[in-house]
This record gives C-alpha cells, structure tokens and sequence, in this order.
C-alpha cells in the first residue's frame, strides 16, 4: 500500500508516492536528494537529523513521511537565505562550532529553535536546550559559544 | 532503522479510529509517534497497520474548566509546558511537560501517546498519579473516564481497550505541585520521577499525593509517604521522615545497567522529599 | 614566522557542512545502486547448525544473497592484523563466518536489495538456528584454568604475553621501598561512538575491471593495501579507495572492516554498484572498541616521596578476534608511558593480550596512553594521601626537570622536550589552585563533598620512526607522504597521506604550505583520502598529521622553493647566492633590491613554459616527499579539576575545569583548543557516564544510545584552556599531537577529584565510570550508612 505525500521542502512544493514505512529523513535524503540531514543513531536520541518542520525543531527519523503529508519542512539546505548564510550558520563558522560536520546540520537546525524560543539564551540555557543533539568531536563549548553569540547578535 | 511493512489509515474522526481499530487486526493507534516509532525501527513493534489519529481537529486543545484542566490528547509536550493556562493552573504539569525527552520530542510526542504507552521511565504518570487525573477514552461501547489510578496496569500496559482513543485528561488545578526527575544520561527517560502534591490546611498538610514512576514497571502511588506527611507542619524533619517510607510503594523495583531496582528505591527517596519541599512552598 | 601559522584562520572545509554539503559515504547514490545489509549473530558464541535463505532470495527487491561460503568461494581472504608481538596467536578472522560465530554482532549473512527497507526484511527473513557454546567475556578471567576457549586452537585465550621496563630496578625499588602503594583497577571498555556510524560504497568497472571504493577510513591507502593483498584480491594499480567527509574516527575508523570487503565483493558478484551504511546499533556492536584493561600495581617511594619503581600487570582484553592493530594498543602505547612525567628508575610493566567472546578491542583516542595516565595519576594520588602530601606538591617533586631532556625513560621512549614544572604552575596559576583548596576546606566544613583532582600527563604522538615500529611489531611503516604540486599559474595544490575527519587539515596544511611558500592561503587546497590522487600515505590516527603530514610537506615546499630560487636567479641573471626567496610574499629578487624580482606566478609559470630554464632543469614544479619521523613527539598537560559530589543523589558535578597543555608550537590555536576540548570531554565521558558493557552470556548491554551515555553539552559548565610551548625539537614545524592530549589527562583528572571529595567517606577507589550508583556502593561499603 503507497501513500502520496505533498510536502513543501525548503520552499518548493513537491508530490511523492511513499511506502507509509518510510521516515522522513529517508524521504528528505534518498527522494528529495538533500543529504544535509545526516543520520547519526536509530534511536532517536542523537538529534543529527533534526529538521524543521512547521517551524518547529523535529528528529527527522521519529516521524513518518505520511505524517509529514501537508507540512512544511525546512532543513539545513534551506536555512540559508538569498543575503548568505542564516546567522546561526555564519556563527559556527565564526566560533569554530563544528569538526567533522556530521552533527552540525542538526545543531544548527535546534540552535535555529533554541534561540526562536529565547534569542537571548545564557550558556546554561543553550546546555539545556541541546539535551536532544549529541556531538562527539566538540565537547560542546564552541557549538554553545556559536549559538550563545548568535543569539547575542541577532537580539 | 527500517521498520517492517504496515497499512497506514488517518483517521479523521475520533469515532473513525475507534472504527478501525477496531476492524483491522494488529493495528497501533499513532499520534505524534514517539515512543512507537522507535521501537518500531528497531523492529520490537511490528505493528499490521496504523490509525494515525494526528489530525483529528479538536483534539489537542489545551483548556482551563473551572478548578480543572482540560488537555487533550494530542496536546504536544511542548504546548503542555508552554500553556500558559497549565503554567499558572496546574506548574508541576508544565513542569512534567518540560522534563520530557528534550525538545524535538516534545516538539511532537503527546500526552495522549505517553499515556497509552506506559513506559516505565515515561514521565506523566507519575504527575497523573498525584493530581488524580481523569484519563476520558472512547471506544466501540461510547466513552469513559479513568481515574489515573486505575489506569496505570502494568509495564507498557494500560486499562485501555485494544480499540480505545485516549481524548483528553482532566487535570486538578494543584499549586502546590512538583514534579522532579533524576534524568538517565543516555536515554533522558525518568530513572526516578517523583511528583509531588501538598494541600495545607492552616499551618498543616491538609493533603498530600505523591506518585512515582521509574522505579517499577507502573508508576505507583507512595500512600504510605503521603499519609505520614498529612496532620502536621511541612517541616523539613517531617518531610524527611515521609520520604523514608517511599520504599513500602515498590514491589519489585526494576534495574538496569544505570541504576539498580535498590538504588531506584534509595534516589525515590530523596527526590521524593526534595519534590515535597518544593510542593509545601509552592503551597505557601 | 609567517603570516598564518600560530593564527587562527578560520576553517576553510566549514562552508559546506553548515550548509548541509558534507560529503560523507552515506550520501554516495547511484540509480541502479543495490543496498547492502547484513545479518549479525544475537549470539556471541554458537556453532550455526542450519541456515535458510530461500525466504529471503524470493523476496520482491531482493538482488541476492550471500553466505560466509560464498564468500570464501568467492576469493575473499581473511582480515589480517598488522601488529604481531613475538608469538602473537592470531585467531582466523573471516569476512563472513561459515559455521561458528565468536561475539554478539558477528556477519552471518548478506543481503543486496533494491532498497534499504527491503534489505532489512531480507535479514530478518533469514533463519539461523544456533547452538549455543559456552562463553568468557572478563580479559582477566579468560585466562583462568578451565575457562571456555574462544578458539580451540589458542590456549588459555591468551594471543601474547608481553614485557618491558628494567625488572632489576623495579625489584630493587620494591626491596627498598619505604612506602609502597598498591591499586587493582579496570579501565572500561568504551565504545568510541563516531557520530557518523560506519559506511562503505562500492562500483564495479567490467570493462577496465576497476574498483572503486569508499569507505569511512582514517587512512585510504592502508586499507586499499589491505583489500588487495589479504582480502578482496584486486590489484592495487585497479583498485581506488577514496575516504570522502568522514564523520569522526577517534580510531575506530582506522581498522580494516569485513564490510569494506563484502561490498565490493558484492557490486562485482551483482554487477551494480553497492553500499552499506551501519546502523547505531549495528556500530555499536560491531566498531571495535576501546581500553578494557585489569591492571594490578603498585608504586614504590622513599619516605620522603621520591619514586623509585612502579610495577604493573595488566590483562588487556582484546575481544573475539585481533583487530588490525590490536595488539599495538595495550604493549608499545601503554607499556611504554607508565614512566608517566616523572623520573622512576624501576619501571616495569607485563601484559598479557587475551581473546574473549566479545568485538575487538583496539585503538580508540588515546589508546593504550589513556590507560598509562589514569593508572600513573591514580596511583600518585594514593601516594600523596599515604605520606600526607599535596597531591601537585608531589607531582613536582617528581616530575622530570626541563634540563633533563631530552630524556630516556626505563620503558624505551625517549622524550624529546617539556617542562613539567612550568605546565603544573602555570595550571595552578590559572586554577587558582590554592584558592579552591581553601574553597575545598570552607565546603567539608559545611559538610559539602567537595573535591579537586590534579594531574599531569604525558603522550607519545607522531607515530612513528618506522624502523622502530618494525622492531615492536608492526607489519608496515609510519611515516607521511606530502606533495605540493605547483601549478603554472602559481595556484598550489597539497596532496597528503593524512585524513582530517574533524581535524582540519584542509586550513592547517594550508596554512603551512602558504607559509612556507610565502603565497596567500587562498591559493592553497588541501587534497586527502583519495588513492587516485594521493601517493600512498599513512593516515590520521595518533595525533600524527601535523607532526608527520605536516613534516612531509614541509620538505616539499622546501624543495620547491629551492627550485624557484635556483630557477629565479637564472631568470635575474644573478648568482644563486645573491638572490632570496622573501617567504613574505614568495618573491625571489636580487639581495638589497627587492623591487627587481620576480613573482611566484612569474616562476612557476616559467617553470612550466619551460623555455629558459638552467642548465639541467626538469620542467614542472612538483615535489613529494616521503617523511620519517626520528622519534615520537611528547605533549603533556597539567589539568585540575574541581567537583561537588551530591551527598544524597550522588551525581557528580564538575564545578570547574581548567587545563594547560603543551603541544609544541601551534599552527592554528582556534583549532587546538577545540581539539584539547572535544577529547577532554571525551576524557570525562570515560570519568562519568561511559561503559561498553558485556552480560557474563556475552551480550552487549549498551549496544544503542539508550544506554550508551555519550557526555552531552550539560555535563561540564564550561572548560578552561591554556597552553604553553616546549616546541619538539625533531620535527621542522616544533609540533607535537594535540588530538589526545586532552582525552589522556581528563579522566584521571576527574576521577581524582571525584575521589578527592569523597576521602573524608574513606573511599579510596570506585571503578569508572563514577555513575551515581557506584559511588553510593562505595560509600556504603567504606561504613557509610548513607
């Protein structure tokens, strides 16, 4: 049994004929073609394939495609608008905030919610905020300082 | 990280749900799906088909009725711990809500989804058992209400019927509420949550509920505890000494790699006497 | 020094993976791509008694599949270990097992489907009946008369026995010791937990019989070299291996893996492309995995604190089968450091490597120096509360002075710069360490578990001198290949042996280069991970790349600019001697008139036009140099940590953390300090919530992240960096590997000080890691009723 699913990914409305069975970070990846959206653990636990979806901060792997049917989603690929890169991006890259990048789009994708909730985050909030992303390479205090800065910038 | 083949039905009616769950054998109910996905990627559920109730309209309205909440099932995690009608009603729910998983779970997990799943380390139940929530269902025979402490069966089980829809929880307004979680460092389940209700009456506790999830396979009630802390002043002395009997609510305390079923039963005790102090003071 | 070395230039490799582009080998896609799966044993010791695929072949979407016979069939050798100490034993290991699995996660079976969905139902539909042979997981217990063998043919589990240090000395301290100390600990096994789970892809060439695969590898050549000598059988002049943006290593990504065989084997057995792409669960039980040592010690001092010896016995659990190099890890990585910072005559350590039904334990960030630093600093803490002595106050005493470098060590190295002393103050200093010692005696007086751990740690990074590492055991060498090609328009492109994946080579290589040629770093790219580009190089593993990669390129870029020197002054008409190559701007002009010179641009393009060269001249402008280390290069860190222990939940909070380190000069300080940070948070991970742990039946009890505790971004408040320099004085850029530093010294750090707070319980040792439960057992067990 296939399911059509209407999507609009990054902007661009599209149609897919899916398997229920399929997870939207395979939808994203293998149907879409934007493999930005890595797939670190199948547990739902390490946050790397974190998407917006309705403007809210989503793991990509926990939820259907079905589900998705009618949503908008954005991921890292469209977070970058027509003036450059979205401030949270240029801040990783300013404050070092990524080693080997695997982690990064889904931290960049919670950041973008982090600090939509709270643009003036502390470094303990955006601790907290990040219970959901797990970066091996970092130990965390550069993607803090990104995302502290980011916010510092942005408010 | 593939889940196995299944027929996928949205309902678009509580009644449709009811309908075909009740028609298609081995069908799962999904809403925000974050405790069944999961495990259905791992391929330890392996449903037949799913009722995605997700869009039915109405459902995840968040409410104040009286000396009541009314939050329905589909209410995210996150809209539970961001109501402002559930934040100045009912803290220790907005509380619960805001310790659950981290954001993108609750982002899309639901009160109604935790609910029905049961999991030992989930967090609600705990906060259910204590304010004495109406859990209201609908199933084939129309619909009923649950009081939280009938609901709660067993480890992943419920008293739900295989074709019944959780709609809303009825939740008590309590001030003086806590809800407090010692945190798994790997999964961010409860390895203790303890929810802790204090009603005064004059310079005494007049009431007290205390409910405790993690430690054994359904949260339970800690009677004992709650009992003793009634009759007399919130005083840290007599909050400790409630807190010691936390241990007669367990049976067969569950362990794991993390924490034993006896280090379950000693970190109960002491989050149960810091939710009590913090339950007392939000009391006044 | 130049323009860019010892600045932080921002990393010119991030554009794309914060704008999701990354390159990893789960991204590779072809349309008629087949995706592989794999069957793994849920036992971890069973003789396969039948198996049936039928179900799975017919199933809609499935391409084949394949039994461990047919891989044998099919030409596939087994994996190899490259390591051999005298008289290793060294168990067969084959790509898919035919009748008999040895650990939980063993390959059974392979499926290739038309989808991935479809390639898990194919596994699932797999039946496999087993029969169950008895198991041993304990490195220590695997040795026991009696215990069950995990191959028949190696007795007593053991693979080797190994020893090294001055066993006279060591004797003679003991004899004469006014104090001994003695410690049994375990150092956990911990699985590395690379956010990237493993990968490999593969296309098969028909016509021209090439291969190409990718694969998520710390070093592309060594496993063509693998692949095509031991195990899939393609020439190497046919075979490519390219390791594209890989998603974290931490060694666990150096060792040759049955999957980088099977799918290759299985896009030639189809004839379409193929790719396999793990699990977390799937990495989880099948990377191998780190540390897993029982050690018995004991450190022997005169009464006024001067060490004398240290004697060490270890069990070094080395899992089902020897991974590539294994054996490596816990004799010439380990053995060799338990001098530690200090000066011991008597140092002598003995290890024996045994087999047990679990994954192979191998290298995993630090490996084997971790284990060194955490006995050392453990056992110096003993030492300090048995004479009464501030902890620092002892680890100065002892350490070896500045004026004594370079200096040997009883257990072979020969370190080749530091000054300890200084490391320890100057982290002291920014620590204020005697503040919170006073902070600490306000806390125990309000009844506070307050604690604060010292240490000072030592590394050997840069392997290696190859000859050296032949002697000890290895099958091939450890020096670095670097090319700087010149290109006629002045453009410069570095090919390396080493592999960044998170390290930043593509900005620190070219900040070298760019530097050493005088050219701007925008004219420089950095090319690794590719054998079609590449010459044959090492990899990055050891906190090797800018001390042996870096080194490599140096000469190269030497070599060149001697040649556009040469080639300028035939240009100016002048004298080689009267003409310099300004490294500011890569100008070569007459000495004393800099205004009547010639541009890098101009002289590379000439060398390529060719038309007026000197005497003798070969056209191009191209070098490669092939770099092998005289010695190791030996980082050290001071690192002091400070904790609160909670009396009542027993959770560990760490209040402050401060670390000084000294990895050499400094090509990109931005980058090391991440570098220092990232591993020390992986330290404390090993400290605090980390166990790769094994049921006695042998099943892996934290095989997901539900129960695997990779630190997350609360558990430290923030981590305090400093550094100072003692440049290596073997290497030409003074570096040493700051890749582990960090790692190396950060659990012994806190679990000093995590004992610290807890001494007044009269807790004197906890197992790691110190999760809450553990420390209440302590403290019960010390007469605690808590």
């Amino acid at each position: 049994m296939r399911h059509r699913v209407c999507l609009t990914v990054n902007g661009k409305a599209e149609e897919f004929d899916v398997e229920p069975r399929l997870l939207l970070c395979h939808l994203l990846r293998a149907y879409v073609g934007l493999t930005g959206t890595n797939i670190g653990c199948d547990t739902s636990q390490c946050g790397s394939c974190t998407v917006l979806m309705d403007g809210k901060a989503v793991k990509s792997c926990t939820v259907l495609a079905v589900q998705a049917d009618g949503c908008e989603v954005t991921t890292i690929e469209g977070l970058a608008g027509a003036d450059g890169l979205h401030p949270v991006q240029q801040s990783f890259w300013d404050n070092h905030g990524l080693q080997c990048g695997f982690c990064t789009p889904g931290m960049i994708m919670t950041a973008v919610e982090i600090l939509d909730r709270n643009p003036g985050a502390t470094d303990a909030e955006v601790r907290h905020g990040l219970e959901g992303n797990i970066c091996r390479c970092t130990g965390y205090e550069n993607i803090v300082k990104s995302i502290v800065a980011a916010g510092a910038r942005g408010s | 990280m593939f889940p196995s083949q299944f027929d996928y039905h949205r309902a678009a009616s509580v009644a449709e749900a009811v309908e075909l769950l009740s028609s298609l054998p081995d069908a799962k109910l999904v809403a925000g799906g974050h405790s069944l996905i999961p495990a259905m990627k791992l391929r330890a559920a392996q449903p037949a088909a799913l009722v995605d109730i997700g869009r039915i309209p109405g459902l995840a309205d968040v409410s104040a009725d009286g000396d009541s909440l009314v939050v329905g099932a589909l209410a995210t995690h996150a809209a539970v711990a961001d109501s402002a009608a559930v934040r100045s009603g009912c803290p220790m729910l907005a509380e619960t809500a805001a310790a659950i998983g981290d954001i993108q779970v609750r982002n899309r997990g639901t009160i109604g989804g935790s609910l029905a799943h049961a999991d030992p380390g989930a967090d609600y139940p705990a906060a259910m058992l204590a304010l004495g929530a109406e859990i209201t269902a609908v199933g084939a025979g129309g619909e009923r209400t649950i009081a939280a402490s009938d609901f709660f069966v067993d480890i992943l089980t419920t008293a739900l019927a295989d074709n019944e829809v959780i709609t809303s929880v009825r939740v008590p307004c309590v001030a003086g509420g806590a809800y407090l979680k010692h945190r798994h460092p790997a999964s961010s389940y409860a390895v203790v949550g303890v929810a802790a209700c204090v009603g005064m009456d004059g310079g005494n506790v007049g009431s007290c509920a205390i409910g405790i999830n993690g430690v054994t396979g359904k949260a339970v009630l800690a009677g004992a505890a709650a009992a003793a802390l009634c009759g007399g002043p919130a005083s840290a002395d007599r909050i400790a000494a409630a807190a010691g009997r936390v241990g007669d609510a367990f049976d067969e305390p569950l362990g794991d790699l993390y924490a034993s079923g006896e280090f379950r039963a000693h970190l109960a005790g002491v989050y149960t006497r810091r939710a009590l102090a913090v339950a007392a003071e939000r009391a006044g | 020094m130049g323009r860019y070395v010892g600045t932080s230039v921002k990393r010119v490799e991030d554009p794309r993976f914060i704008q999701g582009k990354g390159r990893y080998v789960a991204n590779i896609q072809f349309p008629d791509m087949v995706y592989v799966a794999i069957k793994r044993s849920p036992e971890a010791h069973a003789r396969i008694t039948r198996m049936d695929t039928s179900a799975a072949a017919a199933m809609d979407g499935v391409v084949a599949v394949f039994t461990g016979q047919d891989f044998k069939d099919g030409g596939c050798g087994s994996l190899p270990c490259g390591w051999l100490v005298p008289d290793t034993k060294v168990p067969d290991r084959p790509i898919v097992v035919t009748d008999r699995v040895c650990h939980v996660g063993d390959s059974v079976a392979v499926v290739a489907a038309r989808t991935p969905y479809i390639a898990a139902d194919a596994v699932e539909a797999i039946e496999v009946d087993y029969e169950p042979l008895p198991t041993v997981v304990d490195a220590r217990g695997a040795m026991d008369e009696g215990a069950p063998l995990v191959h028949s043919e190696i007795e007593n589990n053991v693979s080797y026995h190994w020893a090294l240090g001055d066993q006279e000395a060591c004797e003679k301290a003991f004899a004469e010791a006014d104090e001994v100390v003695e410690i049994e600990l375990v150092n956990q096994r911990l699985i590395p937990t690379a956010m990237e789970p493993r990968a490999a892809a593969a296309q098969w060439d028909a016509a021209s019989e090439e291969m190409t695969v990718w694969t998520t590898s710390q070093n592309p050549h060594p496993i063509r070299l693998l692949l095509s000598a031991f195990t899939l059988g393609i020439p190497e002049s046919k075979l490519r291996v390219i390791s594209p943006d890989v998603g974290g290593g931490f060694g666990s990504k150096i060792f040759h893996y049955p999957e980088e065989v099977i799918v290759p084997w299985v896009a030639r057995q189809v004839g379409r492309p193929a790719r396999w792409v793990a699990t977390r669960t799937e990495s989880q039980m099948t990377d191998s995995q780190g540390r897993d040592h029982v050690t018995v010690a004991k450190l022997a001092m005169t009464s006024d604190g001067t060490f004398t010896g240290l004697d060490v016995e270890t069990w070094a659990n080395q899992g089902a089968y020897l991974s590539t190099f294994a054996p490596l890890i816990p004799t010439a990585l380990y053995i060799t450091l338990l001098s530690g910072n200090y000066k011991m005559p008597g140092v002598f350590g003995k290890v024996h490597g045994t087999l047990t039904n679990t994954v192979p334990v191998d290298a995993y960030r630090g490996a084997g120096r971790p284990e060194a630093a955490y006995l050392v600093e453990r056992l110096v803490d003993l030492a300090a509360t048995r004479l009464g002595r501030d902890p620092l106050d002892l680890r100065r005493q002892n350490a070896i002075p500045k004026e004594d470098f370079p200096y040997q060590t009883p257990v072979a190295f020969l370190y080749d710069s530091g000054d300890y002393d200084r490391l320890m103050t100057t982290a002291a200093d920014r620590a204020d360490y005697a503040g919170m010692r006073q902070a600490q005696a306000e806390a125990r007086a309000e009844g506070k578990l307050r604690g604060v751990g010292v240490v000072c740690c030592i590394e050997a990074s840069g392997p290696a001198p190859s000859a050296v590492a032949g002697s000890l055991g290895s099958a091939v060498g450890f020096w670095e290949s670097g090319e700087v090609r010149v290109h006629p328009t002045g453009q410069v492109s570095v090919f390396t042996g080493s592999h960044a994946h998170g390290q930043g080579h593509e900005t620190t290589l070219a900040q070298v280069v760019a530097d050493e040629l005088g050219v701007p770093i925008e004219s420089v790219e950095v090319v690794h991970g590719d054998t079609g580009r590449v010459n044959f190089g090492m990899g990055t593993y050891g906190s090797r790349s800018a001390c042996v990669g870096g080194s490599a390129l140096v000469r190269s870029a030497e070599k060149v600019r001697a040649k556009v020197l040469q080639l300028g002054a035939h240009l100016l008409e002048a004298a080689e001697e009267d003409v310099v190559y300004d490294r500011d701007t890569g100008r070569v002009h007459v000495k004393g008139s800099p205004e009547s010179g010639k541009d890098f641009g101009e002289l590379a393009f000439a060398a390529y036009t060719a038309h007026n060269l000197p005497e003798g001249m070969e056209p191009g402008l191209d070098f490669v140099s092939f770099y092998d280390p005289a010695n190791f290069t030996f980082p050290a860190s001071s690192h002091i940590c400070e904790v609160e222990v909670c009396p009542d939940t027993w959770e560990v909070r760490i209040l402050r953390y401060v670390a000084v380190d000294d990895v050499g000069k400094v090509i990109n300080p931005m980058i090391v300090e991440g570098q220092l940070q990232g591993g020390i948070v992986q330290g404390v991970g090993q400290a605090l919530t980390e166990i790769g742990a094994y049921s006695d039946d042998g099943q892996l009890l934290s095989g997901t992240l539900l129960e695997y505790a990779v630190p997350r971004a609360d558990l430290l408040p923030g981590i305090e960096v400093d550094r100072i320099e003692t440049p290596s004085p073997h290497n030409p850029l003074g570096v040493k590997g700051a890749g582990e530093m960090g790692t190396i010294a950060a659990t012994p750090a806190v679990a000093n000080a995590v004992l610290d707070a807890l001494a007044p319980l009269g807790v004197t040792h906890i197992e790691l890691p110190l999760t809450p439960e553990r420390i209440w057992r302590a403290v019960q067990a010390a007469g605690n009723g808590a």
